[in-house]
């Protein structure tokens, strides 16, 4: 439960810094010197980024779209999907 | 120019106008001004139909029309050149005062003004190296503003949500960077149309940049970018001019967005490359550097897990293996209270008999106690202490008394050695010595005295023994007349005689009535007591023989002798 009220803030994470804390969880499970009951948390917080990571990577799909220029020609009038590919 | 008026060249062109010539060459008509100026204006046109020039550009007007006018010179002439809208639009570079540009077209002359001037159909860089110098010193320029400084790249986002693309819609860049992003990490983009090559390109390029920038990040329409791409194919440095513009320059400067340059080959760089925060070589290039791979984060990913769980696993284990050791080291439970169990049932075995015997020897030493504890025995223990201070203070005084005893003879001592040395006491002892002496004198004269004196008691003893008084004192009375003459014999006492009866202590006067016995004998006192010889008289009355009764006179006083 505390574990799981703590990894809250892993939702808002980029999947850089998800991915950057979850490399330091591991590292320092496998480098042994954390406490029984802090490494089953670090674990699960490390299964929580990891999982955030999976879903960063797995929601990734193309898609194009095409900004209609307005009479200025520098701003955006809106935008049409691209037919581009 | 003098060909312009040369009369052969004229003549070598063969127009309608030739019968013009002849006739004004005979007889030299007048001619209007328009007239004229319209044949110079033909006779310019026809012999300058196509030339190519090179030249500085001069002043540059780009008119509201969109016809570019353009003074190009050298340093001795100048050539004012036109270029019409429809040119101007595909110059492959932005015309700008000071480039030497080599421009082709044809001669035409402005009759209003009494001027020729060049129409130009295209215009170029006159070589790469005076564009190459263009280039340097406008890098410099905006070097010195600080534009290109590196404190000013921004970091691009591991992973962009969106990305913005600034480049054509058609053509191979866009596919090219969008197969790309597909291959790597499908992801979001939007494309921003602008022409990437031409008079308007720098412009659009540089709104691109500046509007997706203006999007809003709270926008709901426009999903605003976190990362832009400005991309363009390869070309010639003048294809890639527009990229040199300093409009680009500082609309990728004042981005807030990172932007990635991608224009040409890598080979080509142009003044973006320069403020850009990343440049990629291709737009391919591009998109690789904004996004990582999916299936190798998708494997690192994976493998971290992996490894999370296995390292947990692996720290789970290790904990249990030393938990095993721990604990077999750990001795059994039972044994840790045996010990305890077997002192607990000795100490019980013992606690029965501990207590008994705890109780009898309180017992015997309360009874000890309370035997001794008798008035017997504080007295005799108060007296012991009495004796004992009696004893003490006794030996205390007398061990003073000694002390004082013993003190004051050595005083004595040295004092009379003191005294004995005083030449004083020599005197005062040699009259002691005197003294002495005369002490004795004295003595021995008080002894003789003595002796004389207690001879002369012993007489005394004797004499008074003799004494009539010692007679008195046996109860004699010694008879007297008046006179004093003794009366031994009674016969010798007349009537009514008067005597003295001397006794030892003190003397009665009577009166004898022996011659005249009817008579009441009259005892006659002494004057101060004249009842007392009644009395006598009367106790006395028996008596007085006895008194009378004389002593044996001689016998009796012999024998007191």
């Amino acid at each position: 439960m505390a574990a799981a009220s703590s990894n809250k803030d892993i939702p808002k994470m980029n999947f850089e810094d998800a991915l950057a804390e979850l490399e330091r969880i591991v590292q320092k499970l496998e480098s042994g010197d954390v406490a029984l009951e802090d490494s089953i948390l670090i674990y699960e917080r490390g299964e929580a980024l990891k999982a955030h990571c999976e879903k960063k990577l797995k929601a990734a799909e193309t898609k194009v779209e095409k900004i209609v220029v307005g009479s200025d020609g520098a701003s955006a009038a809106g935008i049409e999907p691209s037919e581009v590919s | 120019m003098a060909d312009l008026f040369d009369p052969q060249r004229n003549s070598a062109n063969p127009t309608s106008e030739n019968s013009d010539n002849n006739a004004g060459g005979s007889n030299s008509p007048e001619l209007s001004v328009s007239e004229l100026s319209n044949r110079l204006k033909r006779t310019v046109e026809d012999a300058y139909s196509f030339v190519r020039v090179r030249g500085e550009m001069g002043r540059v007007t780009l008119a509201k029309s969109g016809h570019l006018y353009v003074d190009l010179k050298d340093d001795k002439a100048v050539l004012n050149t036109i270029m019409w809208k429809g040119q101007v639009s595909k110059l492959p570079f932005k015309p700008e005062e000071g480039l030497e540009v080599i421009a082709e077209g044809r001669l035409s002359t402005y009759p209003g003004r009494s001027n020729y001037q060049m129409i130009a159909e295209s215009m170029r860089p006159a070589g790469v190296g005076a564009l190459m110098q263009l280039l340097e010193e406008r890098k410099k320029k905006l070097a010195a503003e600080g534009l290109f400084n590196p404190e000013h790249k921004k970091d691009l986002p591991f992973i962009p949500e969106t990305i913005g693309v600034v480049t054509s819609p058609t053509g191979a860049v866009i596919r090219d960077i969008l197969h790309r992003v597909k291959e790597r990490f499908p992801t979001h983009v939007v494309i921003w149309p602008a022409l990437v090559q031409g008079e308007y390109a720098a412009e659009q390029v540089a709104g691109g940049v500046r509007g997706f920038n203006a999007i809003s990040p709270n926008s709901r329409k426009y999903k605003r970018p976190d990362l832009i791409i400005v991309a363009r194919g390869g070309g010639s440095v003048e294809d890639l001019w527009p990229f040199n513009d300093e409009a680009i320059v500082r609309a990728v400067f004042e981005s807030e967005i990172p932007v990635i340059s991608a224009v040409g080959h890598e080979t080509d760089t142009t003044l973006i490359d320069f403020v850009s925060d990343r440049r990629a070589p291709t737009p391919t290039g591009a998109a690789e550097i904004a996004l990582p791979v999916r299936a190798e984060l998708i494997a690192t990913n994976d493998a971290l897990g992996a490894r999370n769980l296995r390292a947990l696993q692996r720290g789970l284990e290790g904990n249990r293996v030393e938990l095993k050791a721990v604990a077999a080291r750990l001795p059994r439970a039972d044994s840790l209270v045996q010990n305890a169990r077997q002192r607990l049932d000795f100490a019980g075995e013992k606690l029965g008999f501990a207590l008994k015997d705890v109780a009898a020897r309180l017992r015997s030493r309360f009874q000890k106690a309370a035997g001794g504890l008798q008035p017997i025995a504080l007295q005799r223990e108060l007296l012991r202490r009495q004796t004992a201070v009696e004893t003490l203070g006794s030996r205390a005084k007398f061990a003073l008394r000694r002390d004082v005893s013993d003190r004051s003879q050595r005083l004595h001592g040295v004092y009379g050695r003191f005294l004995a040395r005083d030449p004083r006491n020599t005197l005062g002892r040699r009259q002691i010595l005197i003294e002495n002496a005369f002490n004795r004198a004295t003595v021995a004269v008080e002894r003789v005295i003595r002796k004389k004196h207690d001879n002369l008691e012993s007489i005394n003893r004797l004499l008074s023994s003799v004494s009539h008084e010692n007679v008195l004192a046996r109860g004699f009375v010694l008879v007297q007349r008046m006179n004093g003459e003794l009366v031994r014999h009674a016969s010798d006492v007349t009537s009514a005689e008067r005597l003295r009866l001397q006794f030892i202590d003190d003397e009665v006067r009577v009166t004898s009535d022996t011659k005249a016995p009817a008579e009441v004998p009259r005892i006659v006192g002494r004057d101060a007591e004249p009842q007392q010889p009644v009395k006598l008289g009367g106790i006395t009355s028996a008596p007085p023989k006895k008194v009378i009764k004389p002593p044996p006179s001689d016998g009796g006083q012999g024998d007191l002798f």
